[in-house]
């Protein structure tokens, strides 16, 4: 007979049920620019964006649009009660300081009676910046020595030894340079937020933000009150993709101002060219990088500077670098590794969150050094990959021992056989010996990320529980729900944890009067973190409730049984009563009905001067296979079939999970061929800042054959439910596109050629590394032929 | 006069709304948020609606729209359905639940987009169980899926019952145009219905911009705030609509919508049917005309090309009648043409026989949904000897103009289109155009295509990728 209460069996935990909002989505489900209809009185602001991306403001003339009926109010310099700056990390980003720092950047908000109003009144407004010189790209801001942080340093080899020594002694070198691009969100709803002073005077603050606690903190710094009296509220986001993290709340502050010093609902948000324009986006790196590695292709040594552009503010630029820092070594066993990175400080927008935060940029330069070894040698670069994966007991170049490097050897292995990878292989071969205008190329690449936020304090979550007499539940915790499926997991977490019916919760809109200091939904920990707190809060409830039935039914608390919303003593199912009866004579004998939850992540921790430490949880896993056919005229190119074998423990959702990994793929695929951020070096203007410009993912995109599977039997200890986290790890899964792009190219020349493909590899950039492949083998046929 | 229209079984009327505003504008401040604004340029499809309309066949069909693009008195005497008008009272609409169970929603923000493409694909006449035409929800972007499930929900799509109140619908007549005259904020839009209202209205107000089907106009509106002091609509004008076919000439009305062109045309002009799927998106081309697409003269219009390449005849009217100019002739200047005030492009003829061999490429940084970085529209009339008799050969997007490198063009009579004479017409090609730099394209680029695209049709000529060659073959 045991006291404690008995875990309820696995009924919702596990099985495949749609996005708990979808119902709604299908009819056009409320996000946060859908709530001004519902109020009276609403102001709309509009930004002054200045057309210059580094300058001082020599005149800043509004009266014409003041002067326009309907125009109610600007605000700038002067409108700002507490600290006018926005800055997340540091406050470095001041919002009205005069200077203009990248191109786009609102110096003045207006606020009128209409949308429309608001945009003609801001282009009325006269506006002269004095045009200073401006840093825009990587290699101007290394040319100026223009850093916002770094150099931070990673370092490590055998005993006795450094990385120069060991490139000294390899047998092999080479020694080349990458630009990775970056990547616009490109969440479908823009940023918006909607802010008024409620009944009780308090700051209600509706925002489309991940970050709802940091919201509530900017606005509350600008307008100078404690965070008491500022709430904010995220109720679903139209796509957030790491987006929303930090780059919600200036506006949000912003609306917070106007609506302060209007004492009128202010909507702010930004249509699609001012939020593509003044946002901040994926980092572009820089990596430059000397590689040590012996004929079987096998690495020994690699050295590499890593250079993420910042753009104008610190922003979350440090831990992005450094998780590119971390994930240089993918899943490869670099036995002397040193990567020194910096963030560059240039006139950009500034560059922020995306799914993978830096994790991809790092792992796209591996992948290049490993092909580069492999057309070196002359080993077909799936060899070589595989050569160089992990082994059990191995740590990675910052000292984290990896204990199941086995889990993705097998899913290798499994993946090759699934996709047929050799069989291909083969008939990729005699496809591209018969046909001159068309090759293909078939690629396999792993994926290794690592879970939690590098920032250890950041890994922690609340939850709130509130049961009612009639046996319903709220359940409140402190993610976001951007699509992710967050808050489904999180009602199948809870349902479980009760023993009830999945409609017995009510998933609670998020809000920082709710569940306070929460993080940010961000580092895919949305379900680790808020998922154990969940469990937790409900945990209690539940062992109060089994308390109260125990003694219903004259047994232990612990042989309680609860399940499918009926609660019985084990054994006798027959005499069970209802969850909602439990709850009812649960408050009639004065039993508290709510609960909070609390998790935090143990044992994770990096020193970050020493460079070494156990910064993740554990390693997310995935493999991919990708083929595609490149067209020579053109450089066109197809994404013919995509198989994948991704890893996310066992699946909390399987529904999400496979939406997870196949999202993540093709936004990936999107990030490495068609999305191409073009800024002008001279104006630092962003020329691809639109949806006509700026190419995401369509229909035609998606593989034609896309065979995904999530990795079963696959629990992942010390984790909510053996699951483990999904968000951001499928992105790099498109790696293997790329990889099979390059592949395909390779096959218009003499194999094995070095291919040097820009990334993005749009159609251009494929035709251009096409026709070098084709006169670098010209070439080597017109020396053969010579000689 | 108020702009009325039936939106989701219900009248509504409206006054005072400025006519520049979007339908989706309107639409989401009265509260009907279910439309979402995800670009405003016709690019996301997240504002799409349907609009009940008769199609080529006569029939009453639903067709898919951007609202984004499309100014709210231009919806003057129409009948609409949002995503709100989707479902019935107590359940999800087939196409919902499809999406549901499927998984075909993440974040959901573009979903109602996709519920309203996939509503007017549900009911198109002639859906087989499992069919799957992916330009039926080509124009929609979700950033989120990755679009395999909502690819499945499309498949999985059943018939409509025969009770189905949406479907009851289609049986009776679709809204015929009507005339609207309606002044707002100052702004004056006119919607005439017939050629002669519409001079009288150009000679009252010369500098009346004129609105077609409003997908470059309105992006224009929505991004660059562009206003006008008088909008002139001609997608009322009945002058403007038609497609005639005869032994002679194909006449295809200024003011029909692409989609319906690709409709009534398919099989006829095999430039044109592999000119279409390429063309931006359904939802655009349902809205977007001939005439607008040649009107803005955009040096990256699509179908410029393509018509130079078949020689087709612009027919140009005014209130003093008609005049015909090759439509070689019509392009003047970059977004320039020969129309003079108080006249309009009325109709586009491609006269017959049409070209042995016809050919159109588009070079673009996606294949769905995008613009031309370059386009080649070629075509070549073969002698009996199998050499070229006429050659066409049509370029978007590397000049001011779309324009015919003639040249070459000129050089290639005579000879066997081969390889070979590829190669001898590989200097006039690259002399014919200097193109530009832009985020499309670097003009390196853009010039190694204009003789790249030529040799792609020699080679899938000479390699059998193209069909109707063999058959030229064998007039020799």
């Amino acid at each position: 007979m045991s006291t404690r209460s008995m875990e309820p069996t696995r009924r919702h935990v596990g099985r495949a049920i749609p996005h708990e909002s979808a119902p709604e989505h299908v009819g056009g489900a409320v996000y946060t620019d859908d709530l001004f209809p519902r109020f009276s009185n609403v102001l709309h602001a509009w930004p002054v964006c200045a057309k210059v991306a580094h300058g001082v403001v020599t005149k800043l003339d509004a009266s014409a649009a003041l002067a326009m009926p309907g125009v109610v109010a600007t605000i700038g310099e002067g409108d700002v009660p507490g600290e006018g700056n926005t800055g997340p990390a540091v406050l470095d980003e001041p919002m009205f300081d005069g200077v203009v720092r990248f191109y786009g950047q609102p110096v003045l908000w207006i606020l009128a009676e209409s949308e429309s109003l608001a945009r003609r009144a801001a282009a009325k407004v006269v506006l002269e910046v004095e045009a200073k010189p401006a840093i825009v790209g990587i290699e101007a801001a290394i040319e100026a020595q223009s850093y916002h942080a770094g150099p931070f340093t990673i370092h490590r080899a055998p005993e006795a030894s450094d990385v120069t020594k060991e490139l000294g002694r390899a047998p092999r070198r080479l020694s080349g340079e990458l630009h990775v691009g970056g990547q616009e969100q490109f969440y479908l709803e823009g940023q918006c937020s909607f802010v008024y002073l409620d009944e009780a005077g308090q700051v209600m603050v509706h925002s489309s933000t991940q970050h709802p606690t940091e919201t509530q903190a900017i606005v509350a710094r600008v307008l100078g009150v404690p965070k008491h009296e500022v709430t904010c509220q995220a109720l679903r986001m139209g796509g957030g993709f790491g987006g929303k993290e930090t780059n919600a709340s200036p506006y949000a502050a912003v609306a917070a101002l106007g609506a302060w010093k209007t004492n009128r609902p202010v909507r702010l948000r930004l249509d699609r060219q001012r939020d593509v324009m003044i946002t901040g986006k994926r980092h572009p790196f820089l990596g430059r990088f000397e590689v040590g590695f012996d004929d079987d292709g096998r690495l020994l040594a690699v050295d590499c500077e890593l250079y993420a552009d910042g753009g104008w503010s610190l922003d979350l630029s440090k831990p992005v670098l450094q998780r590119g820092m971390f994930h240089l070594d993918n899943a490869y066993l670099v036995p002397a590794l040193r990567v020194v990175g910096r963030v560059c400080k240039t006139n950009v927008v500034s560059h922020t969150a995306f799914r993978g935060f830096g994790g991809p940029q790092g792992m796209v330069v591996i992948e290049e050094i490993l092909d580069r070894v492999a057309r070196a040698t002359g080993l077909p670069p799936h060899v070589v990959r595989e050569r160089n994966l992990y082994r059990d007991g191995d740590r990675t170049h910052y000292g984290q021992e990896i204990d199941d490097a086995t889990r993705l050897r097998t899913m290798w292995s499994k993946l090759c056989e699934s996709s047929e990878l050799q069989e291909r292989w083969t008939q990729i071969e005699a496809f591209n010996a018969s046909h001159e205008d068309r090759k293909r190329g078939l690629a396999i690449t792993p994926v290794k990320f690592g879970i939690s936020f590098t920032t250890a304090f950041f890994n922690q979550a609340g939850a709130l529980v509130l049961l009612y007499q009639d046996g319903s539940v709220q359940v409140s915790h402190g993610g976001t729900e951007m699509g992710q499926g967050l808050h489904t997991k999180m009602i199948q977490v809870a349902a479980d944890a009760l023993g009830v019916e999945l409609d017995t919760i009510r998933l609670m809109p998020t809000r920082t009067d709710k569940v306070p200091n929460t993080s940010a939904t961000a580092a895919s920990s949305g379900t680790d973190l808020n998922g154990q707190a969940v469990r937790e809060a409900c945990r209690a409830i539940r062992e109060r409730l089994a308390e109260v039935a125990g003694i219903h039914f004259h047994v232990a608390p612990g042989d309680v049984v609860f399940e499918g919303g009926k609660v019985y003593p084990i054994g006798r199912a027959d005499d069970a009563v209802s969850f909602a009866k439990i709850a009812k004579e649960a408050y009639l004998q004065r039993v508290p009905l709510f609960s909070t939850g609390y998790y935090r992540t143990p044992n994770i921790h990096f020193d970050e001067k020493a460079g070494v430490g156990k910064p993740f949880h554990y390693f997310a896993f995935g493999c991919a296979v990708t083929e595609v056919e490149v067209e020579r005229f053109t450089g066109q190119y197809t994404v013919i079939r995509a198989d994948i074998l991704h890893d996310v423990g066992d699946s909390l959702s399987p529904l999400v999970d496979q939406g997870q990994v196949e999202g993540g793929y093709v936004q990936g695929v999107g990030w490495l061929t068609r999305e191409e951020l073009l800024w002008d070096s001279k104006s630092g203007r962003l020329t691809t800042g639109g949806a006509s410009t700026y190419k995401l993912p369509t229909l035609g995109d998606m593989p034609l054959d896309f065979r995904v599977s999530l990795l079963e039997k696959a629990p992942q200890p010390g984790v909510i439910h053996g699951s483990k986290a999904v968000g951001e790890p499928p992105l790099m899964l498109a790696i293997s596109a790329r990889e099979a792009i390059r592949q395909a190219v390779s096959a218009f020349g003499d194999a094995p050629t070095l291919v040097e493909l820009a990334c993005p590899t749009t159609p251009e950039q494929v035709y251009w590394a096409i026709e070098k492949v084709r006169r670098s083998a010209g070439a080597s046929e017109r020396v053969a032929a010579e000689e | 006069m108020s702009i009325r229209f039936r939106l989701n079984g219900r009248d509504v009327e409206a006054t005072s709304v400025d006519p520049h505003e979007p339908l989706l504008h309107f639409l989401r401040a009265r509260g009907l948020t279910g439309t979402k604004e995800g670009c405003a340029e016709g690019e996301c499809g997240a504002c799409a609606v349907a609009i009940v309309r008769t199609g080529p066949d006569g029939k009453t069909r639903y067709v898919p729209i951007n609202s984004c693009l499309v100014l709210t008195p231009a919806v003057h005497g129409l009948e609409l359905v949002s995503v709100e008008g989707v479902a019935s009272d107590d359940a999800l609409h087939p196409v919902q639940l499809a999406m549901v169970e499927h998984g075909g929603s993440q974040c959901g923000f573009c979903t109602p987009g996709f519920v309203v493409s996939l509503f007017a694909e549900y009911y198109r006449e002639g859906r087989q169980l499992g069919d799957y035409d992916p330009e039926s929800i080509g124009g929609n972007l979700c950033r989120c899926t990755g679009y395999r499930p909502i690819r499945d929900a499309l498949v999985s799509l059943r018939l409509p019952s025969d009770d189905d109140p949406h479907r009851a619908r289609l049986r009776a007549e679709a809204p015929k145009p009507a005339a609207l005259s309606y002044e707002a904020d100052g702004v004056r839009f006119e919607r005439p219905i017939d050629l002669a209202s519409l001079f009288s209205i150009l000679e009252a107000h010369p500098n009346a911009k004129l609105v077609s089907g409003g997908t470059d106009v309105v992006v224009e509106v929505n991004h660059r705030d562009a206003r006008f002091d008088v909008i002139v609509a001609l997608d009322g004008v009945a002058e403007l609509r038609g497609i005639e076919l005869t032994e002679q000439t194909i006449a295809i009305g200024a003011g029909e919508p692409l989609a319906a062109i690709e409709e009534a045309l398919h099989g006829k002009v095999p430039l044109l049917d592999q000119l279409w799927p390429l063309f931006s998106s359904r939802l655009i081309r349902n809205r977007a005309t001939l005439g607008g697409n040649l009107g803005n003269a955009s040096p990256i219009g699509d179908s410029p090309p393509a018509l130079l390449a078949l020689d087709a005849t612009a027919v140009i009217a005014s209130k003093h009648g008609e005049r015909t100019v090759p439509l070689d002739g019509f392009f003047t200047g970059y977004r320039k043409t020969i129309l003079a005030p108080g006249e309009l492009l009325r109709a586009v003829r491609i006269d017959k026989p049409l070209p042995t061999i016809q050919r159109f490429y588009k070079v673009s940084k996606r294949v769905m949904d995008d613009i031309s970085t370059v386009a080649g529209a070629f075509a070549l009339t073969l002698a009996p000897d199998g050499t070229v008799a006429k050659a066409r050969l049509a370029y978007g997007g590397v000049a001011a103009t779309p324009a015919r490198a003639k040249d070459a063009e000129a050089a290639l009579v005579g000879k066997r289109f081969d390889a070979q004479s590829v190669r001898t017409i590989r200097p006039l090609l690259e002399r014919a155009f200097t193109p530009m730099d832009d985020h499309r394209g670097s003009a390196a680029y853009r010039k190694a295509m204009v003789t790249s695209l030529v040799e792609k049709l020699a080679f899938e000529l000479t390699s059998g990728a193209i069909e109707g060659f063999e058959h030229a073959e064998g007039t020799r």
